[in-house]
């Protein structure tokens, strides 16, 4: 359960303000083609090359349902523990825009395909669960690309028509961080299930964020501002850092937040009112006639419960109890699929506490520097398991193994093979260490009876004397075994 | 003018099928019609050239195991046909050429027909006298300056005129049979979802569908079976078996239950129409039929319903027309709010900006529930009204208009007496069942008069048999002067 200390609150000038956040995540769906039309859905293809008569709203033109994307939705809402609804309704959402072609978006408003549900974060104070509000299906718009030319838009049509799923969260999130711990969850959730690959840069998942303020202890909601269309983690934090402090500016000066629409903008970090309440759209809403309801079929759904996948909280459960993990190592561990994958693919024949100081250390260390997912990296499964193996069978040291990595990440080669080329070898040879430290004794024998006499930290000299004559090849287990035999 | 163009599409489909006649002379009569008119303004697009080489390629190697061999069918300029321009009566598709065929039509050409022209219409299907049409309003060639209805007035015109032997329309609160009812031809409105509406320019989803408009009920039962079927590119497209309504055709109705709603008798109706009305009764009895008093209480909701939901639709349906990816863009505004302005206002004729404004209107938040969510649960009671009945009749008789084709300008100025033409048609729509009016007598004046059957959803054949043992018994039979030649 949570630590109520660790709450995150906003110290204003006369009061200590809480942080009320909702948001709408917009997540692609993963499908060969769009929400009601068969064009292709491949991100960045030439302009206008994937619209069809339907997606540029030609005369005539009607939409058909993809039962693909009605699946990926049904899967989702299930990984979101939420409720399917069987009975679910396309609207129209009417509103002009020049990459809008038919003048309204499809969309789900009344009967949305999933109801309510609940996803749990992990977050350093322990665990919350997190509120979902619905999921509804609906088609995204084109892109307007203002600047190619200093007095024309253009409008590029490949994504007009292709599904999203709006995730609409209850207003449970607190702080930016559980704000980042919510999108990664929902993320993970959907890459798990192969439903939306999470993408921010390609713009696959965005989010409208709502914040409110409220004094500390207060019941009531604040009135919120909701700002629309962040496409990253770190802005959404950022926005609402600044959009909470400039709620409690307001309140704290005995000025009324205005009900409204914000932008964020990043170069500035600031948001800005886009339109007020009184100026908000009238999207006159109604149902779709060109399309009858979706009426889903309970084995359907049923079928689709079966076949779901493992997801990240069964797996960091998994984790925990077969891989004698601690909650934190695991939920590491399950936060992508892909690292999961990994993971799993190392321990299949290495040692599991090696293997995972290993991914969780150096592995994950060296993705960061190059900014690289682990599908990216040079060292694979197979080569982590032979370095974690050629470690645990005392063919190299923990010392060594750093040195190996530190080539296997630039050039991915194996680690057997740079071990043998360089002669990285321990010396486990217990006569010829035997040898060495012999020598060693004979040529201190000053230090030999200091130590003798009680001066127990030049045990630490003699192993640095064997090192250095072994070129830091000796195992060390076995020299540390033999100096013992030999001093006492 | 030619003998051919005066028989019906039953009579040339026989006539090619045993080789009496060829493709190409069936054709040219049309197109001698075509070019001999002055008056009627049917046509937008003539597409006689293409046609006469069709239906040469046609006689060359004639394929006559289909529904349509060699016939060239004229349609209404609200469906979409690959290559020709398709205005739906509008500035703002003025030069609209399709990359695409509508399924309605691709039937037709499937089973064996070819483009003959595209038909004048009100813009965007919207009006109920061919007069909010960009391309200047039709003539009914019953009478110089009187309207031929609408929406699919030059469909109606043409077909009356010999211009085209049958022709297709779309029917979404009475396009098809109000302006059948005028000129004295058949046109079937069939159950919502039975004809596809890919391809169709649309007006209001949930009510538009298209169906034949043709000189007999043969002919409409003919053209019916080639338009039906499924298509999945329309999701509200029924997925049924097809059916030979042409080879089921049977004017033996013993025994079936006709009902009559109290409802359609409306004040100040002219008693023609009643008379008419009467005598559709007597001849339904005298075919075996039995004649039953029934009631559809919400009739009278019917209008300000559909005036709200077929607006509500339209004016989504319209926004796509912004200037931005094809048809009209005024060259004036400075920018992207400007050009939708200036194209919107420039593009669209007074009724469809009347409809538009009416639809965004019943949708607004604050609004929405007192008009939209009201209108639909009507609607609901409507449909129920007719389901009711159902249980006890096969069909319902009703006048299939409350008057007889007016004046051009007549009701031009006022919409509401415009609007109320469509009283008998628009609850048919709104319940998504079929509906035919055949031409049953004629006004003092002597202008025509449609009787309306009503039927049970995809109860097709059922109503056409009525329809054809009534048309037998009233023997119809009209003879125009051709003024629009001189």
């Amino acid at each position: 359960m949570r630590n109520e200390n660790s709450k995150y609150l906003i110290d204003g000038k006369k009061e200590k303000w809480e942080v009320v956040i909702g948001l709408e995540v917009h997540a692609q769906v993963i499908s060969a083609s769009k929400l009601f039309s068969g064009s292709s859905t491949k991100f960045g293809a030439e302009p206008n090359t994937q619209v069809s008569l339907v997606d540029s709203a030609f005369p005539g033109m009607l939409p058909v349902i993809n039962q693909y994307c009605v699946q990926q939705a049904i899967k989702t809402g299930l990984g979101l523990n939420a409720k399917i609804n069987t009975y679910s309704v396309f609207d129209r959402k009417n509103y002009f825009y020049a990459d809008l072609p038919q003048g309204y978006q499809i969309s789900q408003f009344k009967n949305p395909i999933v109801g309510e549900g609940e996803i749990t974060l992990d977050l350093p104070e322990g665990t919350k669960k997190i509120g979902i509000e619905r999921l509804h299906l609906e088609q995204d718009a084109g892109k307007s690309i203002h600047d190619l030319d200093p007095s024309s838009t253009y409008v590029d049509l490949n994504r007009s028509g292709v599904a999203l799923m709006e995730i609409v969260s209850k207003p449970d999130l607190r702080s930016p961080d559980e704000v980042n711990a919510y999108v990664k969850k929902i993320r993970s959730i959907m890459r798990y299930l192969g439903t939306c690959d999470g993408n921010m840069q390609e713009g696959s998942l965005r989010a409208d964020v709502n914040v409110s303020v409220r004094k500390e202890g207060d019941k009531e909601l604040g009135t919120r501002c909701e700002i629309k269309n962040v496409n990253s983690i770190k802005f959404m934090q950022m926005a609402i850092v600044y959009e909470a402090q400039r709620q409690v500016g307001l309140l704290e000066s005995g000025k009324p937040i205005a009900q409204e629409t914000r932008l964020f903008d990043v170069k500035k970090n600031e948001t800005r009112s886009m339109r007020s309440k009184e100026d908000a759209h009238d999207y006159r809403y109604f149902p779709d006639p060109d399309l009858l309801p979706l009426n889903l079929n309970k084995e359907l759904i049923e079928k689709i419960k079966k076949n779901l996948p493992e997801l990240p909280d069964q797996k960091k459960e998994r984790f925990i109890k077969n891989y004698s993990l601690n909650a934190y190592e695991a939920n590491v561990l399950v936060s992508e699929k892909e690292i999961s994958d990994y993971f799993e693919e190392v321990i299949k024949t290495s040692d599991i506490k090696l293997a995972k100081n290993w991914i969780m250390g150096d592995l994950f260390a060296s993705l960061n520097d190059k900014n690289i997912s682990i599908l990216q990296s040079p060292v694979t499964a197979k080569k982590m398991s032979q370095l974690v193996d050629s470690i645990s069978s005392g063919v190299i040291s923990g010392r060594t193994a750093k040195e190996v990595f530190e080539i296997m990440k630039e050039t991915g080669e194996e680690p057997n093979k740079i071990i043998e080329s360089k002669g990285l070898q321990q010396k486990s040879d217990p006569k010829e260490l035997e040898g060495i430290i012999d020598k060693i004794l004979a040529d201190n024998k000053d230090k030999v009876e200091q130590f003798k006499s009680g001066k127990d930290k030049l045990f630490g000299f003699f192993v640095g004397q064997v090192m250095k004559i072994s070129g830091g090849k000796a195992n060390p287990q076995l020299v540390n075994e033999i100096l013992n035999k030999k001093l006492k | 003018m030619s003998e051919i163009s005066k028989k019906n599409l039953t009579e040339i489909v026989d006539l090619i099928k045993n080789k009496e006649i060829k493709s190409e002379e069936v054709t040219q009569s049309f197109i001698t019609n075509i070019n001999n008119d002055k008056k009627l303004n049917s046509f937008i697009t003539n597409c006689s050239e293409v046609a006469i080489k069709k239906a040469k390629d046609f006689d060359k190697n004639p394929k006559l195991d289909t529904l349509l061999p060699g016939i060239p069918i004229a349609v209404k300029d609200l469906f979409c046909t690959d290559g020709v321009k398709t205005t739906a009566g509008s500035k703002m598709l003025e030069n609209f050429i399709p990359s695409y065929e509508s399924t309605i039509t691709n039937n037709l050409w499937n089973e064996g027909a070819f483009l003959l022209g595209k038909l004048n219409c009100d813009e965007y299907a919207m009006g109920s006298s061919n007069e909010t049409s960009f391309f200047g309003n039709v003539m009914n060639p019953i009478a110089e300056n009187t309207v031929p209805g609408g929406s699919s007035g030059g469909s109606a015109s043409a077909l009356a005129a010999d211009l085209t032997p049958v022709t297709i329309g779309t029917d979404t609160g009475g396009s098809i049979r109000q302006p059948a009812s005028f000129t004295g031809t058949v046109g079937l409105k069939p159950t919502y979802g039975l004809c596809s509406r890919w391809g169709i320019v649309a007006f209001a989803s949930s009510l538009d569908q298209a169906g034949p408009m043709t000189k007999t009920v043969s002919d409409c039962a003919l053209m019916l079976e080639a338009m039906a079927g499924f298509d999945e590119k329309d999701s509200t497209s029924i997925n049924k078996k097809k059916e030979s309504y042409s080879k089921n055709l049977t004017d033996n109705i013993k025994g079936l239950k006709i009902g009559i709603p109290k409802e359609y008798r409306v004040d100040g109706m002219p008693k023609e129409i009643d008379q008419l009305w009467e005598n559709g009764k007597k001849i339904l009895k005298d075919s075996g039929a039995e004649i039953i008093d029934i009631s559809l209480p919400n009739t009278k909701y019917a209008l300000p319903t559909y005036y709200i939901v077929a607006p509500a639709e339209a004016s989504s349906n319209l926004a796509r027309y912004d200037g931005v990816k094809y048809g009209f863009r005024s060259s004036k505004g400075n920018n992207l709010i400007e050009m939708y302005e200036n194209t919107r206002s420039e593009g669209f004729g007074d009724e469809v900006k009347r409809r538009i404004l009416i639809g965004t209107y019943v949708l607004s938040s604050g609004y929405y529930d007192a008009y939209y969510i009201k209108a639909q649960k009507v609607r609901q009671l409507i449909k129920n009204d007719f389901d009711e009945s159902f249980k006890t009749v096969d069909a319902i008789l009703t006048p299939s208009t409350p008057s007889a084709a007016f004046k051009i300008a007549e009701k031009k100025d006022d919409p509401i007496s415009m609007y109320l033409n469509d009283i008998f048609t628009v609850p048919v729509n709104l319940a998504g069942i079929p509906a035919i009016s055949i031409p049953a007598g004629t006004d003092n004046n002597n202008y025509p008069l449609g009787l309306q059957l009503i039927g049970k959803p995809l109860d097709e054949q059922k109503l056409l048999n009525i329809a054809y043992a009534a048309e037998k018994k009233i023997n119809f039979k009209q003879t125009l002067e051709r003024w629009w030649e001189r």
